[in-house]
């Protein structure tokens, strides 16, 4: 992937997917040799055997930087395979550039089957998003994760946090919890909001909003969290409890709009505000591509409802 | 009128064409080929090397030429590109007593066996620019001066093994049955890291990081009060022995920078006051890393040699985990890339609190359009 000429890469037809295509013949399937693969998988395995556990693991210098996705890059190589349908995306949008980029790569090295739909996919890499669609049994959710220690910000020192693992001691976490509570009398966490994974382990989940928390608890998909720089894997399996943290007297919650999507008129999605104009109109927008044009398909023959929610500055 | 952000596909092909026309430059002027870079650049070439964990001048010369001289873009060129290259085996421990010499300098003995080698560098030019360079012309040849008469011998003894007669230096003996070093690119870097990883780790980081964390230790952040006992500069075989055949065959050449630097140690309950060392090693010609690296190796045996740990430089956590030029230029650049999912999620958390903020004041607060 290092030659930026690359004439045979035509920009595809923006359809909703792509099938499957000869791969480069001049690097191993999804880029990867087997070798690293297998110390890849034993790792997952591990992380799958211990909800919220983050596993070491021997990360690669990948032809994409570290902090671009490596680590889930790292893992989609090393579990998709031929009959596998790939979706990317990066804020909830398959057309975000990185989500490109990393669609490519794979287009690229295995020829697999892409997709846009999250229905479809059997393999869904993401960053920073959960999508609105739930997910199925059988399919695998890999988070790109650039920081996989949840108390990284309280404790640099790797040897201090993987102690207070061990020993289940979470108090550094509730304390910043609650100091927020006390400082502006709520928790003032919005994305990357911690975990309880399994009753067991405290958990990044990415800098996913807050609002997608809840979709992680008893999910049936098999998420897998990759973290290329810091050398981290770790895995939610499926039907496992997640819960977020919080107080019986400050329960956690979920962000709520006053707006509706502005294409598609969801109220239960989440909302990207978007800049229209020089006077700082917005409007707000599903952040969840693929969620806002099924609800668009799905309302065809209605009015559109572009014109209906921009709001005045 | 909303604009989603499709095209991202078209917009990446076409920065490919753009990216490749910048690298070009004017095309009036000839192309600069891998062969020139790897003759005129040699400098630049062997820190890619060196942080690039390949010895392969060749291909450092073409990631520089494909980075438009960035080195350090350079440099993970040709970290992706080894990544996934097999390993075949080990080297024997490269013998530096044997090098053949191009530079040797002490900084801590007038004279010493084998002499003080001047060599090829920069340290006693007068930083004047050389306007008949610009001029498209080589400075005329100096005239050659044979400065020593007798040939540099093949083999010279270090520096710190001189001092050991005396038993005045620490000796680090092979540790039992000569253990393999962790490969850190295979198996990921823990805390504590013992002094073959933590070697390992700086020898591919950073010069410019390695050598901020070295300077800081000369201006107290750390106690050192180093010494160079040598710089070396020259070739040296690399040897491999197959376990079939039981005996050692050279199988190249390398060109090495090494420096042992020398520290005072006042000495513990169970050591007496001596000399300790700081080790530096690096591919090419490649001092100001080599020097960096050995002092701050020096600063991260702060825990074995029980000195207190009060300095950045003696972290290993701090240093060992933020010296990857990788790791750090794809963690800050990686700002770049969308964050409007966060972004949003915090501005609801700003204008709630903003809210909060108006309704104990009463009065509203200024600037707010909500």
């Amino acid at each position: 992937m290092n030659a930026p000429h690359q004439p045979d890469l035509m920009p595809a037809a923006m359809g909703l997917t792509a099938e499957a295509a000869p791969a480069d013949g001049h690097f191993n399937f999804a880029y990867l040799d087997e070798r690293t693969k297998r110390m890849i998988r034993r790792a997952i395995l591990k992380a799958v055997a211990i909800p919220g556990y983050q596993v070491p693991f021997g990360s690669r210098e990948m032809p994409l930087p570290y902090g671009w996705g490596t680590g889930g890059i790292q893992v989609t190589a090393s579990i998709i395979g031929p009959q596998d349908r790939l979706k990317v995306i990066d804020q909830g949008s398959d057309d975000t550039v990185n989500a490109v980029n990393i669609r490519r790569f794979f287009e690229r090295t295995t020829g697999v089957a892409t997709t846009t739909r999250t229905r479809e996919a059997t393999l869904i890499q993401t960053r920073h998003r959960i999508p609105e669609t739930p997910l199925a049994e059988g399919q695998v959710l890999v988070y790109q994760v650039p920081v996989p220690e949840p108390m990284q910000r309280l404790e640099p020192r790797e040897t201090e946090t993987r102690t207070l693992h061990g020993l289940a001691e979470y108090g550094l976490m509730h304390v910043k919890l609650y100091e927020d509570i006390a400082r502006y009398g709520h928790i003032a966490t919005t994305y990357d909001y911690p975990v309880l994974v399994n009753g067991r382990y405290v958990m990044s989940p990415s800098p996913i909003p807050k609002f997608d928390n809840p979709k992680m608890h008893m999910n049936p998909a098999l998420q897998i969290f990759g973290a290329g720089r810091e050398k981290r894997i770790y895995a939610v399996p499926p039907y496992t409890p997640v819960e977020s943290l919080g107080f019986e007297d400050h329960p956690f919650e979920v962000q709520r709009w006053d707006a509706a999507c502005a294409l598609c008129g969801a109220t239960d999605s989440f909302l990207d505000e978007v800049i229209t104009d020089d006077q700082g109109t917005r409007m707000h927008v599903c952040s969840d591509s693929d969620y806002c044009q099924e609800r668009q398909s799905a309302k065809q023959g209605d009015a559109p409802l572009v014109a209906g929610a921009a709001e005045a500055p | 009128m909303y604009v989603a952000v499709k095209g991202g596909e078209a917009a990446i092909l076409n920065s490919y064409r753009l990216l490749a026309a910048q690298r070009r430059g004017d095309t009036g002027e000839p192309e600069l080929s891998v062969e020139q870079i790897r003759q005129q650049l040699k400098l630049a070439v062997d820190r890619v090397m060196t942080e690039g964990s390949v010895y392969d001048p060749e291909l450092a010369a073409l990631a520089i030429k494909q980075a438009s001289g960035d080195l350090v873009e350079a440099i993970f060129l040709l970290r992706a590109y080894r990544a996934t290259l097999p390993r075949l085996g080990s080297t024997c421990p490269l013998d530096t007593a044997r090098m053949v010499l191009d530079r040797r300098i002490s900084a801590t003995f007038k004279d010493l066996p084998g002499g003080q080698v001047l060599g090829p560098t920069y340290d006693y030019t007068q930083r004047l620019l050389d306007f008949t360079l610009l001029a498209q012309g080589e400075v005329p040849a100096m005239p050659s001066i044979q400065a020593a008469d007798t040939a540099v011998p093949s083999t010279t003894p270090r520096v710190v093994d001189l001092l050991n007669q005396e038993g005045l230096i620490e000796t680090r003996p092979v540790p039992l049955g000569d253990p393999l070093p962790k490969d850190l690119t295979r198996e990921p870097l823990r805390f504590p890291a013992d002094r073959a990883t933590r070697l390992q780790n700086l020898a591919r980081g950073d010069e410019g990081f390695l050598l901020a964390m070295a300077y800081s230790t000369q201006r107290g952040y750390s106690h050192s009060h180093p010494f160079v006992g040598e710089v070396r500069l020259g070739t040296v075989a690399v040897e491999i022995e197959p376990e079939e055949l039981g005996f050692a065959i050279d199988i190249g050449d390398i060109e090495i920078t090494e420096c042992e630097m020398v520290n005072q140690f006042a000495g513990s309950k169970t050591i007496p006051p001596q000399f300790t060392r700081g080790y530096g090693l690096a591919f090419g010609h490649s001092e100001r890393k080599a020097m960096a690296m050995s002092l701050v190796d020096r600063a991260l045996r702060a825990d074995e040699l029980g000195e207190p740990i009060e300095s950045p430089a003696q972290m290993q956590e701090f240093v060992l985990s933020h010296s990857d030029s990788l790791e750090a230029s794809g963690f800050v650049q990686h700002l770049k890339l969308p964050h409007y999912v966060d972004f949003q999620s915090e501005l609801e958390l700003v204008r709630k609190m903003r809210a909060a903020a108006r309704t104990d004041t009463s009065d509203s607060v200024p600037g707010d359009d909500a």
